[in-house]
C-alpha cells in the first residue's frame, strides 16, 4: 500500500492542515458565479419590499397617504407603523439595550430612515409604489454635531425618553445623552498628569465611515402557514442570534424558525445587527402568505445600515521627559445618531475601547465614554474590527505621534522605550485586559529593519531639504504603528450579546468511510472557513483537509453560536473545532486501542493513526478506526464518531503587528502616492499563511480608503453627502497600494492551537499607519494633529495653514 | 434605484429618431452610451416617456480624418477613439484626455457625443472640444446645422440644441504638425469626475487653454490663449483663475478648487510646452 | 408597461424573454434568465460587479436596459467556463493565487479580465491594474487579482502557438 511507504511528514503534508496554503474549496464555485447569495435566491410566488425613506434628518410625520400607492399595479400592501403597532413591532430591541424604529412612529430622527414599507410583485412595482406614497412632514431643528447635541436647549431627539433618567448603561444627564462609560483609575490618572513631566494633549477624531461589503444587507422571508415554520434567509453574520431575537421579539416560537446565511459578500460588520428590512420582511411574509425579499439598494446602505466610528478621542498622555510613558487619560465622545445601535457585548457600551492603552506599558489610566444622540443613521458597528478596537488603536497610536512631537524623539524610538516587555506578558493593563502574550520588540526591530528604517530618515531629510530649497514640491511621510488588538469576544463570564454567551461552537461526525462533515457556529464572508476549519481538523485528526465538509449558517443543522465578527470565528469557532476534534480523537485512541489489543496508553497519535507505541509497525489509520467505529461492538464504547464542543474561551487573544508605510505627498494638490506598505502580523499560529496574506491585503486596502478619503458626511440639515460610490471613496486596483507582508509568531497560550485571529489587524493597523505617514510629512512645518480622512483637499489644507503655498 | 416605465425606441435612422423626437416632444430622450443619462432614470432624477436609442443609427458612427479635419460621428466610443491609430497621432490630446474618463466598462459604450451634448460640467470632452476649436453638428427638423464648442454651453445641462435636435458629429480641426498638447486631470479616483482638469494646446504662435469641473460650463479662455501664446505663463493662469467659478462640493472647497486649477494648468502648460516640436 | 420581446446570445445560446422597456439588464439576467453570477453591488455604475461582456466590449449591465441589449452577444462569468465543465483559465488562475474572497465582485472582475486580455494578451501589471479600474473589490486589494491575470495571461499564452506579440498595450500613460 502507498500507505505503507510515505514518511510520517509527507502522510502529514497530504492532510493539508495548519500551515498549509490550501487552495479554497469555496473558489470553485465563486470562480464561475455559482456562488448563492441572498439576492440570487428566488420561491415560487416571492414578493419584493422596499422602503418609502425620509427625506429629512429630523421631522415630524403628519400623515401617510397609501392611496395612490396601492393602486400601482402590482402593489399588494404598504406597511406603516400603525401597521406594525398591534403587534408590537413598530419598535424593535437594538443590541446596545436601546430601541429602534421599524418603521417612522410619529417622526423621523435622520434622513434615510424607513418610513413605510412596500409590498409588490417585484422591486420595479415595489419602486413604483414607493414613489407613490405620499408623506407629509413637518421639518424640526436638526443637530448633527454631538457637541451640540448635549447643549441644554438642544432639540429633544429623543421623544420616547422623555424623562428617562437611567439608561441601559446607567444614568443619563442630558435629554440627548445615553451614556457615559468610565474605566481605570481617575484620580490616579490624574495626579500622574498633574505631576508629569511632559503631558501632551489632542483631540483624535476617527471620523465617521461604513463597511460597505460589496454586496447590501437583504433577506428573504418565508412564512409557510402550513407548517407555521418561518424561514429566513439574509446577509447575517451572526444566523443564531438573529433566530433568538426573530422569536424574541415576534413570538414565533424559536424551534419554528429558521434561519439561513447563504453565502455572503463581504460583512466587515454591517451584517451583524438587525435591520427595519428584516422585521418588515417577516410582518409581510406573514400579511400575505408568500415569500418576500427585501435588498438594499446602494444609497440605502450607506445612508441607513449600520455606520461606524464617529468617535471624539479627547487625549492626554503624560511621559518623563525621556520619553518614558506615565499616564494616560481619554474623554470620548461618541456620536451614535438616532438610536443607539451599537453592536458591542452588552457590557461595554463602548466596545473594547478600553484597549487604549496599545502596545505600551502604561501604568496607569483612565478612559471615559459619553454616547450621544444625533439626527444621522443608527450604527457603531465594528467595521473590520473588534469592537472599537481600531477607534482605540487609532487613539493611541496618534498619541504616540503626538508625544514624539512633544518631546522631540523619534516616534520609533519612543515606541521601543515604552513597550510592554516579552517577560511581563501575562500582562495585566491599566484598564483592565490581560493580555494573553506578545513579543513587541522583536516584531518591532524585525519591521524597522525590512523597510530599512534608519535609510529611510535619511532620505526624508534629504528630501526635506531639498523641498526647502525649492526643488521639488513633494514630501515624504514615513508612517508607522504598533498596534495591539483584542478579539475573540469573548468569555461568557462578561461577553454577551442580548444575554447570549459569546462561546461559540463546532459539530464534527466522521463518516464511515474515514471523511466527515463539520459545523459550526459561524458564518464565513470571505474569509474562507470551509478551507481552514478544515485545516485545523485535518491537523487533529488525521483525515484529509479535502475529505472533509465544512457547513455553517443554518440554524437548524449547525450549532448554536455567536457567528462572525469582530475577529472571532478562529479564536473561539477556531478552538472548538480543535476541541470537538480532540474529542473524536480520545474516542479514536479507545478504539485503535482496542483494535490493537493494547491498552489506550499504549498507542499514540500520529498524523494520521493511532500507532502502537515502540512497535510503529502496529497501527490503525484514522480511515480504519472510523470504520471500526460504525461497524465493531466495543464494550464501553458508543458506535459512530461523532463530537460536538462548545466553547468558552478563557481569555480574550491578542494579536498585534508592526507596520510601516512610505507616502509621498505632493503639496500643492494634496495628493498622495504610497510608495511602499509593510505589514508585520502576529496572529500567533498560522492556519493557512495564502488566506492570512489576503487578509492583510484586504484589509489593509480598507484602512487606505478610510485614512485617504472614505467618509459618511452629512451637512448642517442632516443631509447625507456620501450616499453612492462616486463621492464614498472606495479605492480601484490603480489607487491600491502594493502590499508587503511579513509576520512573526507568538502563539496565543490558552487557544488549543495557538492561534489569535487575523482578519481585522489590518484595518485596525493600517488606518494609523496611514494616517500618521500624512502627519509625519508635515511633521518638520509643526503639525502635531489633523483630521482624517486625508483626502486631497484637507492635506492641500494642511500645507496651506502650514503657510507652505507662498 | 429603479426608473420609472418609459417606451424604449430603436430607429435605424436620423430622420426616424428626430421624428419621433418631435413626435414626443419633452417626453422624449434620446440615449447614446447611457452612463449619464440611466443612472439619473434610476435616481428618478430623469423621468422621460420615451427613450430613442441611437445605436443602430449607421451614420452616427465612424471616425473620419481628412483635409486637416478629423471628424467623429456621435456615436464613437471613447474606446473606440482611444484605439483609432490615425486619430492618436493626428490629435494626440483627444486620447490623452479619453484615457482619463470614467473607467474601461464606461468608454466602452460612452460616447463622444453624449459626452459633448449632455451638458454636464463634470464631463470631460467638452472643454476639450473647445480647447480644440470644435464644431458641433446638430440635426433637427430645420436640417443641420453648425454650432462651435465654445458657443454650446448655457448652463450645467443646459446647451445650444434644441430638444429636438440631435448631435450627429464633432468637427475638430487638427492641430499644426508639432503643437504641444496636453490634458492634465487630478481626480480623487478613476471614475470620478474633475476636481480640476485642463487641455492645453499650444503651438508656435498660437494657444488654446480650458478647463472641466471649475463653473457650470466648461471654461475656455481666449485671454489665457492669447497669454500662453505669448509666453506668458502666468498671464494664462491668471486669466484662466479670472474665468472659472468653482463651487465647493465633496471634492473640497473653493479656495482648493482654484489652487488646484491653478497647479494642474501649470503641469498641463508645461506638459504641453515639453511637447511642442 | 406593455413589455417588450427580447432576444440575444447568452453564452453561446439564444434566449428570449419578455420584460418591460426599463428592466435594467442585470435584472433581466439575473431574475428573467436566472443567470445569477454578475451581481448587482452599487447600481451606480461604478463597482462593476454586473460586469458582463457584450459583443465583445466590457459593460455594467446595471446601467443598460435589456432593451437595448436585443440581438447582442452576451457572455458571463458562467460562458468562462470550459466546455468539459473544468475551470477556464482565468478561473483556475484566482484560485490558484488567492484573487477571490467573498467572491462576490469575482464574476465581474473575470469578465472584465477575459476582455482585458483578449485586447492585450501580455499586459504589464500596470495595464491589469488599469484595466480593471472599472470593478471594486472589497476584500483582495487587488494584489492577488492583479496577480492571478498577470499569470492567466502568462499560461494562455504558454497554450498559444507562438505568433505575433504585437499586442498593442492599453496605454495608462495618461492616466498617471
Amino acid at each position: 500500500m502507498k500507505d505503507e511507504v510515505q514518511s510520517p511528514e509527507e502522510r502529514s503534508a497530504g492532510l493539508k492542515g495548519l500551515g498549509c496554503s490550501r487552495k479554497r474549496v469555496e473558489d470553485v464555485r465563486f470562480t464561475q458565479g455559482r456562488g448563492n447569495y441572498v439576492d440570487d435566491i428566488k420561491l415560487d410566488g416571492m414578493l419584493t419590499g422596499d422602503f418609502v425613506r425620509s427625506p429629512y434628518a429630523h421631522a415630524r410625520i403628519l400623515s401617510i397617504n397609501t392611496e395612490a400607492a396601492l393602486a400601482v399595479p402590482g402593489v399588494l400592501a404598504v406597511l406603516t407603523a400603525k401597521d406594525l403597532e398591534p403587534l408590537g413591532l413598530h419598535w424593535m430591541p437594538t443590541l446596545a439595550g436601546d430601541k429602534q424604529m421599524v418603521l417612522a412612529d410619529g417622526k423621523v430622527l435622520f434622513q434615510g430612515q424607513e418610513v413605510a414599507y412596500v409590498v409588490a410583485t417585484d422591486r420595479y412595482a415595489a419602486a413604483d409604489g414607493v414613489a407613490a406614497v405620499e408623506v407629509d412632514y413637518e421639518d424640526l431643528p436638526v443637530v448633527t454635531d454631538p457637541f451640540k447635541a448635549m447643549d441644554p436647549d438642544a432639540p429633544v431627539l429623543r421623544e420616547d425618553l422623555a424623562g428617562q433618567t437611567e439608561g441601559a448603561h446607567g444614568p443619563r444627564r442630558h435629554h440627548n445623552h445615553i451614556f457615559t462609560w468610565e474605566q481605570g483609575d481617575k484620580a490616579a490618572t490624574e495626579a500622574v498628569l498633574a505631576e508629569a513631566d511632559v503631558v501632551a494633549e489632542e483631540m483624535v477624531y476617527y471620523h465617521r465611515t461604513h463597511p460597505m461589503p460589496l454586496e447590501t444587507c437583504g433577506c428573504v422571508a418565508s412564512m409557510d402557514k402550513v407548517t407555521g415554520k418561518l424561514t429566513l434567509w439574509g446577509t447575517f453574520q451572526a444566523p443564531h442570534a438573529v433566530r433568538t431575537v426573530a422569536s424574541l421579539i415576534s413570538g414565533i416560537a424559536e424551534h419554528n424558525i429558521r434561519v439561513i446565511s447563504p453565502d455572503i459578500g463581504g460583512g466587515f460588520g454591517n451584517k451583524v445587527g438587525v435591520y427595519p428590512g428584516y422585521v418588515c420582511s417577516i410582518v409581510a411574509s406573514i400579511v400575505t402568505g408568500k415569500p418576500v425579499k427585501w435588498v438594499e439598494s446602494r444609497m440605502d446602505n450607506l445612508m441607513s445600515t449600520a455606520f461606524a466610528r464617529d468617535y471624539w478621542m479627547q487625549g492626554k498622555i503624560a511621559a518623563t521627559k525621556e520619553g518614558k510613558i506615565t499616564g494616560l487619560w481619554c474623554h470620548t465622545t461618541a456620536d451614535h445618531g438616532g438610536f443607539d445601535a451599537c453592536a458591542d457585548p452588552t457590557k461595554f457600551p463602548a466596545g473594547f475601547m478600553n484597549i487604549c492603552t496599545g502596545s505600551y506599558d502604561i501604568p496607569v489610566a483612565y478612559l471615559a465614554v459619553d454616547g450621544v444622540y444625533t439626527n444621522k443613521a443608527p450604527g457603531g458597528v465594528a467595521y473590520r474590527c473588534s469592537f472599537r478596537v481600531t477607534e482605540a488603536a487609532y487613539f493611541i497610536e496618534r498619541m504616540i505621534e503626538v508625544l514624539a512631537i512633544r518631546l522631540n524623539m523619534d516616534a520609533a524610538e519612543l515606541r521601543r522605550i515604552n513597550f510592554i516587555r516579552k517577560d511581563q506578558f501575562p500582562y495585566q493593563s491599566a484598564l483592565g485586559w490581560e493580555y494573553d502574550s506578545g513579543d513587541y520588540h522583536t516584531a518591532w526591530e524585525k519591521a524597522l529593519n525590512a523597510v530599512g528604517y534608519d535609510v529611510l530618515r535619511r532620505e526624508q531629510a534629504e528630501r526635506l531639504e531639498a523641498f526647502k530649497r525649492g526643488e521639488t514640491r513633494k514630501l515624504i511621510g514615513i508612517g508607522l504603528t504598533h498596534f495591539t488588538e483584542i478579539v475573540g469576544a469573548g468569555p461568557v463570564k462578561n461577553c454577551d450579546i442580548l444575554g447570549l454567551g459569546m462561546f461559540d461552537s463546532c459539530e464534527i461526525r466522521i463518516h464511515p468511510t474515514g471523511s466527515a462533515i463539520a459545523r459550526l457556529g459561524t458564518i464565513s464572508q470571505g474569509q474562507g472557513h470551509a478551507t481552514t476549519f478544515a485545516q485545523i481538523i485535518a491537523s487533529e485528526i488525521g483525515i484529509p483537509a479535502d475529505d472533509i465538509t465544512l457547513e455553517e449558517g443554518d440554524t437548524d443543522t449547525a450549532p448554536y453560536g455567536l457567528g462572525t465578527y469582530g475577529s472571532r470565528s478562529t479564536p473561539v469557532a477556531g478552538a472548538a473545532t480543535a476541541m470537538a476534534a480532540r474529542k473524536i480523537r480520545a474516542k479514536a485512541q479507545m478504539i485503535a486501542a482496542y483494535l490493537l489489543e493494547v491498552h489506550d496508553d499504549d498507542v499514540e497519535f500520529e498524523v494520521d493513526r493511532f500507532v502502537v507505541k515502540g512497535a510503529p509497525e502496529r497501527f490503525k489509520t484514522m480511515k480504519e478506526i472510523a470504520f471500526a467505529s460504525y461497524n465493531q461492538a466495543i464494550p464501553g464504547v458508543e458506535p459512530g464518531l461523532e463530537a460536538v464542543s462548545y466553547y468558552d474561551p478563557p481569555n480574550m487573544t491578542y494579536p498585534f503587528g508592526a507596520y510601516i508605510c512610505v507616502m509621498e505627498i505632493d503639496v500643492d494638490t494634496g495628493e498622495h502616492e504610497v510608495r511602499s506598505f509593510y505589514a508585520l502580523d502576529d496572529c500567533g499560529t498560522r492556519i493557512n499563511p495564502m488566506i492570512i496574506e489576503g487578509q492583510v491585503h484586504g484589509g489593509a486596502t480598507e484602512g487606505y480608503a478610510i485614512a485617504m478619503g472614505q467618509e459618511i458626511a452629512y451637512d448642517e440639515m442632516g443631509n447625507h453627502k456620501t450616499a453612492t460610490l462616486m463621492d464614498f471613496f472606495v479605492p480601484t486596483a490603480w489607487e491600491t497600494p502594493h502590499y508587503t507582508t511579513d509576520f512573526t509568531v507568538t502563539p496565543s497560550p490558552h487557544h488549543p492551537i495557538g492561534a489569535k485571529g487575523v482578519g481585522e489587524s489590518p484595518n485596525v493597523g493600517s488606518v494609523p499607519c496611514f494616517s500618521n505617514a500624512v502627519h509625519d510629512a508635515f511633521r518638520p512645518f509643526g503639525l502635531v494633529q489633523s483630521h482624517m480622512p486625508h483626502d486631497h483637499w484637507r492635506i492641500w489644507k494642511i500645507a496651506e495653514d502650514l503657510g507652505l503655498h507662498v | 434605484m429603479i426608473p420609472a416605465g418609459f417606451e424604449y425606441h430603436r430607429p435605424a435612422d436620423l430622420a426616424s429618431a428626430v421624428g419621433l423626437l418631435q413626435e414626443h416632444g419633452e417626453e422624449a430622450r434620446v440615449v447614446a452610451g447611457g452612463h449619464s443619462l440611466i443612472p439619473m432614470m434610476k435616481l428618478r432624477m430623469a423621468e422621460l416617456g420615451h427613450l430613442v436609442d441611437l445605436q443602430a443609427i449607421g451614420e452616427l458612427k465612424g471616425i473620419e480624418i481628412a483635409d486637416g479635419t478629423a471628424i467623429l460621428g456621435a456615436m464613437t466610443t471613447q474606446h473606440e477613439l482611444i484605439e483609432h491609430a490615425d486619430l492618436a497621432t493626428a490629435i494626440p490630446l483627444l486620447r490623452e484626455a479619453a484615457l482619463q474618463i470614467a473607467d474601461p466598462q464606461v468608454r466602452y459604450l460612452g460616447t463622444v457625443g453624449g459626452n459633448v451634448a449632455n451638458g454636464d460640467p463634470g464631463n470631460d470632452m467638452p472643454g476639450l472640444m473647445q480647447c480644440l476649436g470644435a464644431r458641433f453638428e446638430l440635426y433637427g427638423p430645420a436640417g443641420t446645422r453648425q454650432v462651435a464648442a465654445r458657443d454650446f454651453y448655457e448652463s450645467a445641462y443646459f446647451t445650444a440644441r434644441a430638444d429636438d435636435e440631435i448631435l450627429t458629429k464633432v468637427t475638430i480641426p487638427v492641430p499644426a504638425a508639432g503643437t504641444g498638447y496636453a490634458y492634465a486631470k487630478q481626480k480623487r479616483k478613476i471614475g470620478d469626475y474633475a476636481t480640476a482638469a485642463a487641455a492645453v494646446l499650444v503651438g508656435t504662435a498660437s494657444a488654446s487653454v480650458a478647463m472641466t469641473n471649475l463653473s457650470d460650463t466648461p471654461v475656455w479662455s481666449e485671454e489665457a490663449g492669447m497669454a500662453l501664446a505669448n509666453g506668458d505663463i502666468e498671464g494664462c493662469v491668471a486669466a484662466m483663475l479670472a474665468a472659472i467659478d468653482p463651487q465647493e462640493d465633496m471634492r473640497g472647497p473653493i479656495a482648493f478648487k482654484k489652487h488646484v486649477a491653478a497647479v494642474i494648468l501649470r503641469r498641463a502648460i508645461d506638459s504641453a510646452l515639453s511637447r511642442r516640436a | 408597461m406593455s413589455k417588450m420581446h427580447i432576444k440575444f446570445h447568452l453564452n453561446g445560446q439564444e434566449v428570449e424573454g419578455l420584460a418591460e422597456p426599463r428592466m435594467l439588464l442585470i435584472h433581466f439576467l439575473r431574475e428573467n434568465l436566472k443567470v445569477t453570477g454578475p451581481h448587482i453591488g452599487c447600481e451606480t455604475s461604478h463597482c462593476g460587479a454586473c460586469t458582463v461582456d457584450l459583443n465583445g466590449k466590457s459593460v455594467k449591465s446595471c446601467t443598460l436596459f435589456a432593451c437595448q441589449a436585443d440581438g447582442a452577444a452576451i457572455t458571463t462569468v458562467e460562458g468562462l467556463t470550459n466546455p468539459d465543465g473544468t475551470l477556464g483559465v482565468l478561473q483556475e488562475m484566482f484560485r490558484e493565487h488567492h484573487g477571490l474572497q467573498c467572491g462576490f465582485c469575482t464574476p465581474g472582475m473575470i469578465t472584465r479580465a477575459h476582455r482585458l486580455l483578449q485586447e492585450n494578451p501580455t499586459p504589464t501589471e500596470e495595464e491589469v491594474r488599469f484595466g480593471i479600474s472599472g470593478n471594486l473589490c472589497r476584500c483582495t486589494g487587488y494584489q492577488n487579482i492583479v496577480k492571478a491575470i498577470l499569470a492567466a495571461a502568462e499560461q494562455l499564452n504558454a497554450h498559444k502557438a507562438p505568433s505575433s506579440s504585437e499586442a498593442v498595450g492599453q496605454n495608462v500613460e495618461a492616466a498617471e
